[in-house]
Protein backbone atom coordinates (compact mmCIF):
# COMPACT_ATOMS: atom_id res chain seq x y z
CA UNK A 1 0.00 0.00 0.00
CA UNK A 2 2.76 2.36 0.76
CA UNK A 3 4.57 1.66 -1.91
CA UNK A 4 1.99 2.21 -4.36
CA UNK A 5 1.43 5.84 -2.82
CA UNK A 6 5.58 6.06 -3.03
CA UNK A 7 5.31 5.28 -6.92
CA UNK A 8 2.32 7.59 -7.19
CA UNK A 9 4.17 10.53 -5.68
CA UNK A 10 7.34 9.80 -7.86
CA UNK A 11 5.18 9.63 -11.06
CA UNK A 12 3.86 12.74 -9.83
CA UNK A 13 7.38 14.52 -9.57
CA UNK A 14 8.60 13.32 -12.22
CA UNK A 15 5.41 15.03 -14.08
CA UNK A 16 6.31 18.47 -12.60
CA UNK A 17 9.69 17.97 -13.58
CA UNK A 18 9.39 16.77 -17.05
CA UNK A 19 6.98 19.94 -17.48
CA UNK A 20 9.51 22.66 -16.10
CA UNK A 21 12.27 20.85 -18.14
CA UNK A 22 10.25 21.82 -21.12
CA UNK A 23 9.46 25.00 -20.09
CA UNK A 24 13.22 25.63 -19.71
CA UNK A 25 14.04 24.49 -23.71
CA UNK A 26 10.87 25.53 -24.98
CA UNK A 27 11.35 29.64 -25.55
CA UNK A 28 14.70 28.42 -26.99
CA UNK A 29 13.55 25.90 -29.34
CA UNK A 30 10.73 28.41 -30.83
CA UNK A 31 13.49 30.63 -30.98
CA UNK A 32 16.00 28.20 -32.83
CA UNK A 33 13.32 26.65 -35.43
CA UNK A 34 12.14 30.15 -36.08
CA UNK A 35 15.55 30.94 -36.90
CA UNK A 36 15.64 28.95 -39.91
CA UNK A 37 11.96 29.87 -41.25
CA UNK A 38 11.04 32.60 -43.78
CA UNK A 39 8.99 35.94 -42.52
CA UNK A 40 6.34 34.25 -44.44
CA UNK A 41 6.48 31.51 -43.11
CA UNK A 42 6.15 32.82 -39.59
CA UNK A 43 3.53 35.16 -40.31
CA UNK A 44 1.37 32.73 -42.10
CA UNK A 45 2.07 30.71 -38.58
CA UNK A 46 4.87 32.06 -35.63
CA UNK A 47 4.19 28.56 -33.76
CA UNK A 48 5.88 25.60 -35.20
CA UNK A 49 7.63 22.37 -34.03
CA UNK A 50 10.00 21.71 -37.02
CA UNK A 51 12.54 23.95 -38.89
CA UNK A 52 12.60 24.78 -42.08
CA UNK A 53 15.28 25.78 -44.47
CA UNK A 54 15.83 29.65 -44.54
CA UNK A 55 19.19 29.47 -42.63
CA UNK A 56 21.44 30.86 -44.90
CA UNK A 57 18.65 33.24 -46.24
CA UNK A 58 17.96 34.94 -42.95
CA UNK A 59 21.61 35.00 -42.06
CA UNK A 60 22.02 37.38 -45.14
CA UNK A 61 18.95 39.57 -44.03
CA UNK A 62 20.66 39.75 -40.84
CA UNK A 63 23.84 40.75 -41.61
CA UNK A 64 23.13 42.99 -45.07
CA UNK A 65 21.48 45.33 -41.68
CA UNK A 66 24.94 46.34 -39.81
CA UNK A 67 24.56 43.40 -37.28
CA UNK A 68 28.37 41.44 -37.53
CA UNK A 69 27.91 39.09 -34.93
CA UNK A 70 32.05 38.20 -35.54
CA UNK A 71 32.90 41.66 -34.33
CA UNK A 72 30.38 41.03 -31.57
CA UNK A 73 31.77 37.60 -30.97
CA UNK A 74 35.65 39.01 -30.65
CA UNK A 75 35.00 42.17 -28.83
CA UNK A 76 33.14 39.67 -26.29
CA UNK A 77 35.49 37.11 -26.13
CA UNK A 78 38.17 39.68 -25.98
CA UNK A 79 36.65 41.24 -23.00
CA UNK A 80 36.08 38.19 -20.98
CA UNK A 81 38.74 36.37 -21.77
CA UNK A 82 41.19 39.03 -19.70
CA UNK A 83 38.37 39.91 -17.59
CA UNK A 84 37.90 36.40 -16.27
CA UNK A 85 42.38 35.89 -16.27
CA UNK A 86 42.59 39.10 -14.06
CA UNK A 87 39.70 38.19 -11.67
CA UNK A 88 40.64 34.59 -10.84
CA UNK A 89 44.40 35.33 -10.58
CA UNK A 90 44.47 38.69 -8.48
CA UNK A 91 41.40 37.32 -6.55
CA UNK A 92 43.79 34.11 -5.59
CA UNK A 93 46.97 36.32 -4.93
CA UNK A 94 44.40 38.74 -2.30
CA UNK A 95 42.97 35.74 -0.89
CA UNK A 96 46.36 34.20 -0.52
CA UNK A 97 47.38 36.95 1.08
CA UNK A 98 44.63 37.24 3.56
CA UNK A 99 45.22 33.33 4.65
CA UNK A 100 48.61 33.01 4.53
CA UNK A 101 49.93 36.54 6.31
CA UNK A 102 49.58 37.82 9.75
CA UNK A 103 49.15 41.76 9.39
CA UNK A 104 47.46 44.12 11.27
CA UNK A 105 45.12 45.46 9.08
CA UNK A 106 43.99 41.89 7.63
CA UNK A 107 40.59 41.35 9.84
CA UNK A 108 39.54 45.58 8.76
CA UNK A 109 40.41 44.55 4.82
CA UNK A 110 38.36 40.93 5.02
CA UNK A 111 35.37 42.69 6.37
CA UNK A 112 35.69 45.61 3.82
CA UNK A 113 35.44 43.00 1.57
CA UNK A 114 32.54 41.51 2.68
CA UNK A 115 30.80 44.68 2.81
CA UNK A 116 31.41 45.94 -0.75
CA UNK A 117 30.30 42.62 -2.15
CA UNK A 118 27.38 43.52 -3.51
CA UNK A 119 27.99 46.93 -4.62
CA UNK A 120 26.69 46.46 -8.15
CA UNK A 121 27.81 48.47 -10.89
CA UNK A 122 24.72 50.51 -11.59
CA UNK A 123 25.16 52.37 -8.44
CA UNK A 124 28.56 54.14 -9.62
CA UNK A 125 28.27 54.21 -13.15
CA UNK A 126 27.52 57.92 -13.31
CA UNK A 127 31.22 58.90 -11.55
CA UNK A 128 32.36 55.89 -13.32
CA UNK A 129 31.30 56.95 -16.65
CA UNK A 130 32.53 60.59 -16.21
CA UNK A 131 35.83 59.44 -15.13
CA UNK A 132 36.37 57.38 -18.23
CA UNK A 133 34.86 60.12 -20.39
CA UNK A 134 37.20 62.59 -18.99
CA UNK A 135 40.43 60.65 -19.55
CA UNK A 136 39.06 59.73 -23.15
CA UNK A 137 39.00 56.23 -22.57
CA UNK A 138 35.24 55.34 -23.32
CA UNK A 139 35.29 53.23 -26.70
CA UNK A 140 38.76 51.29 -24.96
CA UNK A 141 37.75 47.63 -24.27
CA UNK A 142 40.76 47.88 -21.61
CA UNK A 143 37.82 49.67 -19.40
CA UNK A 144 35.70 46.70 -19.24
CA UNK A 145 38.77 44.47 -18.48
CA UNK A 146 40.96 46.20 -15.97
CA UNK A 147 38.20 46.49 -12.95
CA UNK A 148 37.95 42.84 -12.79
CA UNK A 149 41.29 42.75 -10.74
CA UNK A 150 39.14 44.15 -7.97
CA UNK A 151 36.50 41.17 -7.73
CA UNK A 152 35.49 41.02 -3.83
CA UNK A 153 32.90 38.51 -4.09
CA UNK A 154 35.78 36.06 -6.16
CA UNK A 155 38.14 36.80 -3.01
CA UNK A 156 35.11 35.96 -0.59
CA UNK A 157 34.77 32.84 -2.26
CA UNK A 158 38.76 32.12 -2.94
CA UNK A 159 39.39 33.10 0.87
CA UNK A 160 36.79 30.45 2.31
CA UNK A 161 38.22 27.61 -0.36
CA UNK A 162 41.81 28.52 0.81
CA UNK A 163 41.65 28.74 4.40
CA UNK A 164 40.60 24.97 5.22
CA UNK A 165 42.75 23.95 2.00
CA UNK A 166 45.99 25.78 2.66
CA UNK A 167 48.79 23.98 4.86
CA UNK A 168 51.47 26.20 6.31
CA UNK A 169 53.94 23.36 6.16
CA UNK A 170 53.81 23.59 3.01
CA UNK A 171 54.64 27.15 2.53
CA UNK A 172 57.35 26.38 5.07
CA UNK A 173 59.18 23.91 3.52
CA UNK A 174 59.51 25.81 0.43
CA UNK A 175 60.50 29.00 2.03
CA UNK A 176 63.72 26.49 3.75
CA UNK A 177 63.68 25.29 -0.11
CA UNK A 178 64.60 29.12 -0.60
CA UNK A 179 61.62 29.91 -2.73
CA UNK A 180 60.18 33.28 -3.00
CA UNK A 181 57.29 33.80 -1.52
CA UNK A 182 55.80 35.57 -5.18
CA UNK A 183 56.98 32.06 -6.29
CA UNK A 184 55.57 30.42 -3.66
CA UNK A 185 52.72 31.59 -4.69
CA UNK A 186 52.56 30.99 -8.40
CA UNK A 187 53.94 27.38 -8.02
CA UNK A 188 52.51 25.83 -5.06
CA UNK A 189 49.61 27.82 -4.17
CA UNK A 190 47.82 28.46 -7.62
CA UNK A 191 48.16 24.67 -8.30
CA UNK A 192 46.15 24.06 -5.11
CA UNK A 193 43.44 26.23 -5.84
CA UNK A 194 42.92 24.72 -9.08
CA UNK A 195 39.39 23.01 -8.51
CA UNK A 196 38.01 27.07 -7.18
CA UNK A 197 39.54 28.87 -9.57
CA UNK A 198 37.88 26.92 -12.60
CA UNK A 199 34.55 27.44 -11.33
CA UNK A 200 34.81 31.17 -10.36
CA UNK A 201 36.46 31.16 -14.35
CA UNK A 202 33.25 29.54 -15.02
CA UNK A 203 30.76 32.24 -14.01
CA UNK A 204 33.42 35.12 -14.06
CA UNK A 205 33.31 34.29 -17.93
CA UNK A 206 29.39 33.80 -17.95
CA UNK A 207 28.98 37.33 -15.77
CA UNK A 208 31.19 39.12 -18.20
CA UNK A 209 29.65 37.68 -21.27
CA UNK A 210 26.32 38.76 -20.51
CA UNK A 211 26.90 41.89 -18.85
CA UNK A 212 25.13 44.99 -21.32
CA UNK A 213 25.02 47.47 -18.72
CA UNK A 214 29.15 48.91 -18.47
CA UNK A 215 29.03 48.13 -22.32
CA UNK A 216 26.48 49.81 -22.95
CA UNK A 217 27.47 52.77 -21.54
CA UNK A 218 30.97 52.79 -22.26
CA UNK A 219 30.96 51.94 -25.83
CA UNK A 220 29.92 53.71 -28.84
CA UNK A 221 31.98 53.31 -31.58
CA UNK A 222 30.50 50.15 -33.36
CA UNK A 223 33.10 48.67 -34.31
CA UNK A 224 33.46 47.97 -29.90
CA UNK A 225 29.87 46.35 -29.56
CA UNK A 226 30.13 43.37 -27.50
CA UNK A 227 27.31 40.52 -27.68
CA UNK A 228 24.28 41.92 -25.88
CA UNK A 229 24.63 45.36 -27.42
CA UNK A 230 24.60 43.68 -31.10
CA UNK A 231 21.63 41.73 -29.27
CA UNK A 232 20.01 44.90 -28.46
CA UNK A 233 19.81 45.98 -31.98
CA UNK A 234 17.67 43.30 -32.87
CA UNK A 235 15.06 45.55 -30.89
CA UNK A 236 15.78 48.39 -33.98
CA UNK A 237 12.94 49.56 -36.06
CA UNK A 238 15.17 48.16 -39.27
CA UNK A 239 14.48 44.50 -38.13
CA UNK A 240 10.72 44.93 -37.18
CA UNK A 241 8.95 42.76 -40.08
CA UNK A 242 12.09 40.51 -40.60
CA UNK A 243 10.98 38.02 -38.17
CA UNK A 244 13.22 35.28 -39.35
CA UNK A 245 16.68 36.87 -38.94
CA UNK A 246 15.57 38.47 -35.61
CA UNK A 247 15.31 35.41 -34.49
CA UNK A 248 18.05 34.31 -36.48
CA UNK A 249 20.56 36.98 -34.44
CA UNK A 250 19.14 35.91 -31.44
CA UNK A 251 20.01 32.35 -32.08
CA UNK A 252 23.57 33.27 -33.45
CA UNK A 253 24.30 35.12 -29.93
CA UNK A 254 23.28 31.90 -27.64
CA UNK A 255 24.14 28.85 -29.23
CA UNK A 256 27.90 29.63 -27.99
CA UNK A 257 26.69 29.56 -24.26
CA UNK A 258 24.08 26.50 -24.88
CA UNK A 259 26.78 24.59 -26.29
CA UNK A 260 29.44 25.44 -24.06
CA UNK A 261 26.90 25.14 -20.85
CA UNK A 262 25.58 21.89 -21.99
CA UNK A 263 29.69 20.29 -22.20
CA UNK A 264 30.03 21.98 -18.98
CA UNK A 265 27.05 21.61 -16.77
CA UNK A 266 28.02 19.08 -14.68
CA UNK A 267 30.92 21.41 -13.12
CA UNK A 268 28.53 24.62 -13.35
CA UNK A 269 25.89 22.98 -11.28
CA UNK A 270 28.37 21.36 -8.96
CA UNK A 271 30.02 25.11 -8.83
CA UNK A 272 26.66 26.44 -8.16
CA UNK A 273 26.57 24.43 -5.24
CA UNK A 274 29.74 25.01 -3.69
CA UNK A 275 28.99 28.64 -4.12
CA UNK A 276 26.09 28.27 -1.37
CA UNK A 277 27.59 25.94 1.33
CA UNK A 278 28.89 27.53 4.15
CA UNK A 279 32.30 26.90 5.32
CA UNK B 1 35.93 33.89 27.17
CA UNK B 2 38.53 36.33 26.89
CA UNK B 3 41.66 33.84 27.54
CA UNK B 4 39.88 31.32 25.50
CA UNK B 5 39.59 33.94 22.35
CA UNK B 6 43.25 34.94 23.32
CA UNK B 7 44.47 31.30 23.09
CA UNK B 8 42.37 30.63 19.72
CA UNK B 9 44.24 33.19 18.11
CA UNK B 10 47.75 32.62 19.10
CA UNK B 11 47.21 28.96 17.55
CA UNK B 12 46.12 30.57 14.40
CA UNK B 13 49.24 33.02 14.11
CA UNK B 14 51.23 29.77 14.57
CA UNK B 15 49.77 28.48 12.11
CA UNK B 16 49.90 30.83 9.39
CA UNK B 17 53.39 31.86 9.60
CA UNK B 18 55.31 34.72 11.46
CA UNK B 19 54.74 38.40 11.32
CA UNK B 20 58.19 38.58 9.68
CA UNK B 21 56.61 37.99 6.12
CA UNK B 22 53.45 40.36 6.96
CA UNK B 23 54.81 42.83 4.56
CA UNK B 24 53.66 40.50 2.18
CA UNK B 25 50.47 40.30 3.22
CA UNK B 26 50.01 44.31 2.00
CA UNK B 27 52.15 43.55 -1.25
CA UNK B 28 50.05 40.82 -2.41
CA UNK B 29 47.03 43.06 -1.21
CA UNK B 30 48.21 46.11 -3.23
CA UNK B 31 47.05 45.21 -6.63
CA UNK B 32 43.10 44.59 -5.25
CA UNK B 33 43.02 47.83 -2.83
CA UNK B 34 44.62 49.85 -6.31
CA UNK B 35 41.62 48.70 -8.69
CA UNK B 36 39.25 49.02 -5.89
CA UNK B 37 40.13 52.56 -5.42
CA UNK B 38 40.48 53.67 -8.92
CA UNK B 39 37.42 51.70 -10.52
CA UNK B 40 35.03 51.50 -7.51
CA UNK B 41 35.57 53.75 -4.56
CA UNK B 42 36.48 56.85 -6.30
CA UNK B 43 33.55 56.10 -8.76
CA UNK B 44 31.17 55.83 -5.82
CA UNK B 45 32.85 59.11 -4.41
CA UNK B 46 32.37 60.77 -7.96
CA UNK B 47 29.15 59.91 -8.06
CA UNK B 48 27.96 61.36 -4.73
CA UNK B 49 29.61 64.58 -5.42
CA UNK B 50 27.64 64.71 -8.54
CA UNK B 51 24.26 63.96 -7.16
CA UNK B 52 24.99 67.73 -5.68
CA UNK B 53 25.47 69.69 -8.30
CA UNK B 54 24.42 71.01 -11.95
CA UNK B 55 26.21 68.80 -13.96
CA UNK B 56 24.35 67.88 -17.06
CA UNK B 57 24.82 68.38 -20.83
CA UNK B 58 26.49 65.98 -23.71
CA UNK B 59 29.84 67.73 -22.27
CA UNK B 60 28.88 69.74 -18.69
CA UNK B 61 30.63 72.80 -19.15
CA UNK B 62 31.66 74.66 -15.58
CA UNK B 63 30.01 72.04 -12.77
CA UNK B 64 29.26 74.27 -8.94
CA UNK B 65 27.76 72.47 -6.25
CA UNK B 66 23.76 73.87 -5.94
CA UNK B 67 22.90 76.83 -3.69
CA UNK B 68 20.88 73.86 -2.22
CA UNK B 69 22.98 70.86 -2.26
CA UNK B 70 20.33 68.87 -1.72
CA UNK B 71 18.41 69.78 -4.48
CA UNK B 72 18.52 67.08 -6.91
CA UNK B 73 18.15 64.75 -3.77
CA UNK B 74 14.88 65.92 -3.28
CA UNK B 75 13.96 66.86 -6.86
CA UNK B 76 14.45 62.73 -7.61
CA UNK B 77 12.36 61.58 -4.73
CA UNK B 78 9.62 64.03 -5.28
CA UNK B 79 9.61 62.84 -9.30
CA UNK B 80 6.50 61.22 -9.89
CA UNK B 81 8.45 58.56 -12.23
CA UNK B 82 11.16 57.81 -9.82
CA UNK B 83 9.11 56.95 -7.60
CA UNK B 84 7.24 54.88 -10.27
CA UNK B 85 10.39 53.10 -10.92
CA UNK B 86 10.82 52.64 -7.25
CA UNK B 87 7.16 50.71 -7.37
CA UNK B 88 7.60 48.96 -10.00
CA UNK B 89 11.16 47.88 -8.90
CA UNK B 90 9.45 46.32 -5.72
CA UNK B 91 6.52 44.93 -6.85
CA UNK B 92 8.23 43.28 -9.88
CA UNK B 93 11.09 41.41 -7.34
CA UNK B 94 8.18 40.59 -4.93
CA UNK B 95 6.04 38.83 -7.66
CA UNK B 96 8.93 36.55 -9.38
CA UNK B 97 10.64 36.18 -5.96
CA UNK B 98 7.63 34.52 -3.95
CA UNK B 99 6.56 32.03 -6.47
CA UNK B 100 10.64 31.49 -6.99
CA UNK B 101 11.17 30.50 -2.91
CA UNK B 102 8.24 28.46 -2.81
CA UNK B 103 8.93 26.32 -6.35
CA UNK B 104 12.61 25.96 -5.25
CA UNK B 105 11.73 24.74 -1.74
CA UNK B 106 9.33 22.69 -3.07
CA UNK B 107 11.82 21.06 -6.13
CA UNK B 108 14.80 21.31 -2.73
CA UNK B 109 12.97 18.85 -0.69
CA UNK B 110 11.78 16.54 -3.75
CA UNK B 111 15.37 16.39 -5.15
CA UNK B 112 17.12 15.70 -1.67
CA UNK B 113 14.27 13.06 -0.69
CA UNK B 114 16.47 10.11 0.47
CA UNK B 115 13.74 7.53 0.39
CA UNK B 116 13.08 8.32 -2.80
CA UNK B 117 16.05 9.09 -4.31
CA UNK B 118 14.78 10.27 -7.76
CA UNK B 119 16.43 9.19 -10.61
CA UNK B 120 17.09 11.70 -13.59
CA UNK B 121 17.68 14.58 -11.00
CA UNK B 122 20.98 15.50 -12.89
CA UNK B 123 19.47 16.04 -16.34
CA UNK B 124 16.61 17.71 -14.26
CA UNK B 125 19.20 20.03 -12.79
CA UNK B 126 20.77 20.66 -16.09
CA UNK B 127 17.63 22.10 -17.89
CA UNK B 128 16.13 24.12 -14.69
CA UNK B 129 19.42 25.79 -14.38
CA UNK B 130 19.73 26.38 -17.54
CA UNK B 131 18.16 30.35 -18.79
CA UNK B 132 19.93 31.63 -15.29
CA UNK B 133 23.15 31.06 -17.49
CA UNK B 134 21.87 32.49 -21.33
CA UNK B 135 22.37 36.39 -22.03
CA UNK B 136 19.67 38.41 -19.91
CA UNK B 137 19.63 41.20 -23.47
CA UNK B 138 19.13 38.10 -25.96
CA UNK B 139 16.17 36.48 -23.23
CA UNK B 140 14.28 39.87 -23.50
CA UNK B 141 13.96 40.55 -26.91
CA UNK B 142 12.90 36.74 -27.28
CA UNK B 143 10.06 36.93 -25.03
CA UNK B 144 9.09 40.01 -26.70
CA UNK B 145 9.31 38.49 -30.19
CA UNK B 146 7.04 35.56 -28.71
CA UNK B 147 4.25 37.81 -27.17
CA UNK B 148 4.94 40.51 -30.17
CA UNK B 149 1.97 42.21 -31.92
CA UNK B 150 0.33 40.71 -34.78
CA UNK B 151 2.77 37.78 -35.41
CA UNK B 152 3.91 35.37 -32.42
CA UNK B 153 4.06 31.78 -31.46
CA UNK B 154 2.10 32.97 -28.31
CA UNK B 155 -0.60 34.72 -30.47
CA UNK B 156 -0.36 32.34 -32.91
CA UNK B 157 -1.08 29.17 -30.33
CA UNK B 158 -3.98 30.99 -28.42
CA UNK B 159 -5.79 31.86 -31.71
CA UNK B 160 -5.74 28.32 -33.16
CA UNK B 161 -6.74 27.02 -29.30
CA UNK B 162 -9.82 29.48 -29.90
CA UNK B 163 -9.01 31.05 -26.87
CA UNK B 164 -8.93 34.48 -28.60
CA UNK B 165 -10.41 35.32 -32.06
CA UNK B 166 -7.41 37.18 -33.46
CA UNK B 167 -4.15 38.55 -32.31
CA UNK B 168 -3.47 40.90 -29.51
CA UNK B 169 -1.78 43.45 -29.02
CA UNK B 170 -0.80 41.61 -24.96
CA UNK B 171 2.54 43.91 -24.96
CA UNK B 172 0.75 47.40 -24.51
CA UNK B 173 -1.34 45.98 -21.51
CA UNK B 174 0.66 46.93 -18.25
CA UNK B 175 -0.49 44.35 -15.93
CA UNK B 176 0.57 41.68 -18.65
CA UNK B 177 3.92 43.38 -19.24
CA UNK B 178 5.22 43.75 -15.85
CA UNK B 179 3.73 40.31 -15.04
CA UNK B 180 6.23 39.15 -18.18
CA UNK B 181 8.91 40.95 -16.55
CA UNK B 182 8.27 39.26 -13.15
CA UNK B 183 7.69 35.64 -15.22
CA UNK B 184 11.24 35.92 -16.96
CA UNK B 185 13.20 36.84 -13.87
CA UNK B 186 10.99 33.71 -12.16
CA UNK B 187 11.81 31.78 -15.15
CA UNK B 188 15.83 32.73 -14.83
CA UNK B 189 16.75 32.06 -11.41
CA UNK B 190 14.68 29.78 -9.37
CA UNK B 191 17.16 26.83 -10.60
CA UNK B 192 19.60 28.65 -9.19
CA UNK B 193 17.82 29.39 -5.97
CA UNK B 194 16.77 25.58 -6.02
CA UNK B 195 20.62 24.42 -6.38
CA UNK B 196 21.36 26.86 -3.51
CA UNK B 197 18.94 25.35 -1.58
CA UNK B 198 19.50 21.42 -2.24
CA UNK B 199 23.82 22.30 -1.09
CA UNK B 200 22.06 23.79 1.81
CA UNK B 201 19.81 20.88 2.86
CA UNK B 202 23.01 17.57 1.23
CA UNK B 203 24.93 19.85 3.98
CA UNK B 204 22.55 19.12 7.62
CA UNK B 205 24.25 16.80 9.56
CA UNK B 206 22.69 13.17 8.14
CA UNK B 207 22.26 12.34 12.07
CA UNK B 208 18.99 14.75 12.43
CA UNK B 209 17.23 13.47 9.71
CA UNK B 210 17.70 9.81 11.15
CA UNK B 211 16.70 10.38 14.50
CA UNK B 212 13.37 12.40 13.18
CA UNK B 213 13.33 8.88 11.39
CA UNK B 214 13.44 6.82 14.65
CA UNK B 215 11.15 9.10 16.07
CA UNK B 216 8.44 8.51 13.36
CA UNK B 217 8.13 12.02 12.16
CA UNK B 218 6.24 12.04 8.43
CA UNK B 219 7.41 13.65 5.31
CA UNK B 220 6.22 17.56 6.04
CA UNK B 221 7.09 17.13 9.94
CA UNK B 222 10.43 16.88 8.70
CA UNK B 223 10.71 19.45 6.39
CA UNK B 224 8.88 22.14 8.70
CA UNK B 225 10.93 20.78 11.86
CA UNK B 226 14.28 19.94 10.58
CA UNK B 227 14.93 20.70 6.86
CA UNK B 228 13.63 24.87 7.10
CA UNK B 229 15.28 25.48 10.70
CA UNK B 230 18.09 24.16 9.65
CA UNK B 231 19.18 25.57 6.35
CA UNK B 232 17.39 29.25 7.96
CA UNK B 233 20.62 31.60 7.18
CA UNK B 234 20.93 29.97 3.36
CA UNK B 235 17.21 31.10 3.47
CA UNK B 236 18.19 34.90 4.93
CA UNK B 237 20.99 35.11 2.42
CA UNK B 238 19.17 34.08 -0.49
CA UNK B 239 16.58 36.69 0.48
CA UNK B 240 19.10 39.59 0.52
CA UNK B 241 20.94 38.68 -2.51
CA UNK B 242 17.72 38.14 -4.68
CA UNK B 243 16.31 41.80 -3.13
CA UNK B 244 20.23 43.59 -4.03
CA UNK B 245 20.22 41.96 -7.18
CA UNK B 246 16.37 42.84 -8.30
CA UNK B 247 16.44 46.28 -6.99
CA UNK B 248 19.20 46.87 -10.00
CA UNK B 249 17.04 44.43 -12.47
CA UNK B 250 18.36 46.14 -15.71
CA UNK B 251 18.83 44.03 -18.55
CA UNK B 252 15.00 42.54 -18.85
CA UNK B 253 13.18 45.62 -18.47
CA UNK B 254 15.47 47.59 -21.00
CA UNK B 255 15.20 45.59 -23.27
CA UNK B 256 11.72 43.99 -23.04
CA UNK B 257 9.44 46.68 -23.47
CA UNK B 258 12.48 50.06 -22.96
CA UNK B 259 10.45 50.41 -19.78
CA UNK B 260 6.54 50.51 -21.13
CA UNK B 261 4.10 50.64 -21.87
CA UNK B 262 3.51 54.04 -20.21
CA UNK B 263 6.63 53.20 -17.62
CA UNK B 264 5.02 49.88 -16.30
CA UNK B 265 7.91 48.24 -16.49
CA UNK B 266 10.66 51.29 -15.88
CA UNK B 267 12.82 50.25 -13.06
CA UNK B 268 15.21 52.58 -10.95
CA UNK B 269 18.44 51.12 -12.78
CA UNK B 270 16.45 52.18 -16.29
CA UNK B 271 15.34 54.99 -14.94
CA UNK B 272 18.96 56.10 -14.15
CA UNK B 273 20.50 55.07 -17.10
CA UNK B 274 17.56 57.10 -19.12
CA UNK B 275 18.20 59.99 -17.12
CA UNK B 276 21.96 60.05 -17.74
CA UNK B 277 22.82 58.10 -21.08
CA UNK B 278 19.66 58.60 -23.45
CA UNK B 279 19.34 61.87 -24.75
CA UNK B 280 18.85 63.86 -21.82
CA UNK B 281 21.93 63.58 -20.23
CA UNK B 282 20.58 65.22 -16.46
CA UNK B 283 23.91 63.26 -14.97
CA UNK B 284 23.18 65.18 -11.51
CA UNK B 285 19.75 63.57 -11.35
CA UNK B 286 21.13 59.97 -12.46
CA UNK B 287 23.64 60.33 -9.64
CA UNK B 288 21.24 61.87 -7.11
CA UNK B 289 19.20 59.06 -7.99
CA UNK B 290 21.65 56.18 -7.74
CA UNK B 291 22.65 57.25 -4.35
CA UNK B 292 19.80 56.92 -2.93
CA UNK B 293 19.54 53.26 -4.88
CA UNK B 294 23.17 52.54 -2.62
CA UNK B 295 21.73 53.53 0.21
CA UNK B 296 18.97 50.59 0.27
CA UNK B 297 21.66 48.30 -0.93
CA UNK B 298 23.76 49.49 1.52
CA UNK B 299 21.06 48.65 4.68
CA UNK B 300 20.32 45.59 2.79
CA UNK B 301 24.16 44.97 2.71
CA UNK B 302 25.02 45.63 6.47
CA UNK B 303 22.11 42.52 6.83
CA UNK B 304 23.73 40.44 4.67
CA UNK B 305 27.04 41.45 6.23
CA UNK B 306 26.25 40.19 9.59
CA UNK B 307 24.85 37.11 8.23
CA UNK B 308 28.07 36.23 6.37
CA UNK B 309 30.12 37.53 10.31
CA UNK B 310 27.60 34.77 12.00
CA UNK B 311 28.81 32.19 9.13
CA UNK B 312 32.17 33.21 10.00
CA UNK B 313 33.00 32.30 13.35
CA UNK B 314 34.10 28.62 12.93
Amino acid sequence: MDKKKASYAKFLIHLVCLLLAILSIFPFWMMIVNATRSTTEIQQHALSLFPSTYVVQNFKILTGKSFNPLVGLKNSAIISVFATALTVYFSSLTAYAIVAYEWKLKKAFFSMIIGVMMIPAQVTMIGFYQMVYKIGMTNKLSMLILPAIAAPATVFYMRQYLYPTLSMEIVQAARIDGAGEFRIFNTIVLPIMKPAIATQAIFCFVNSWNNLFTPLVLLTDRKKYTMPIMVSLLRGDIYKTEYGSVYMGLTLTVLPLIIVYLLLSKYIIAGVALGGVKS
Amino acid sequence: MGVFKWGKSMIKKRRTGEFKYAKYGYLFSVPFVVAFLVFQLYPILYTALIGFTDMKGVVPGDVHILANPFENFVNILTTPTFRKALGNTFSIWLVNFVPQLLLALLLSAWFTDRKWKLKGQGIYKVLIYMPNIITAATIAILFKSLFDYPTSPVNDLLVNMGIIDGPQNFLLNKGISRAIVSFIQFWMWYGYTMLIFISGILGINPEIFEAADVDGANRLQTFFMITLPNIKTILLFTLVTSLIGGLNMFDIPKLFMLGGPDNATLTTSVFIYNQAFSGSYLYNKAAAASMIMFAIIMALSAVLFYLLKEDKEE
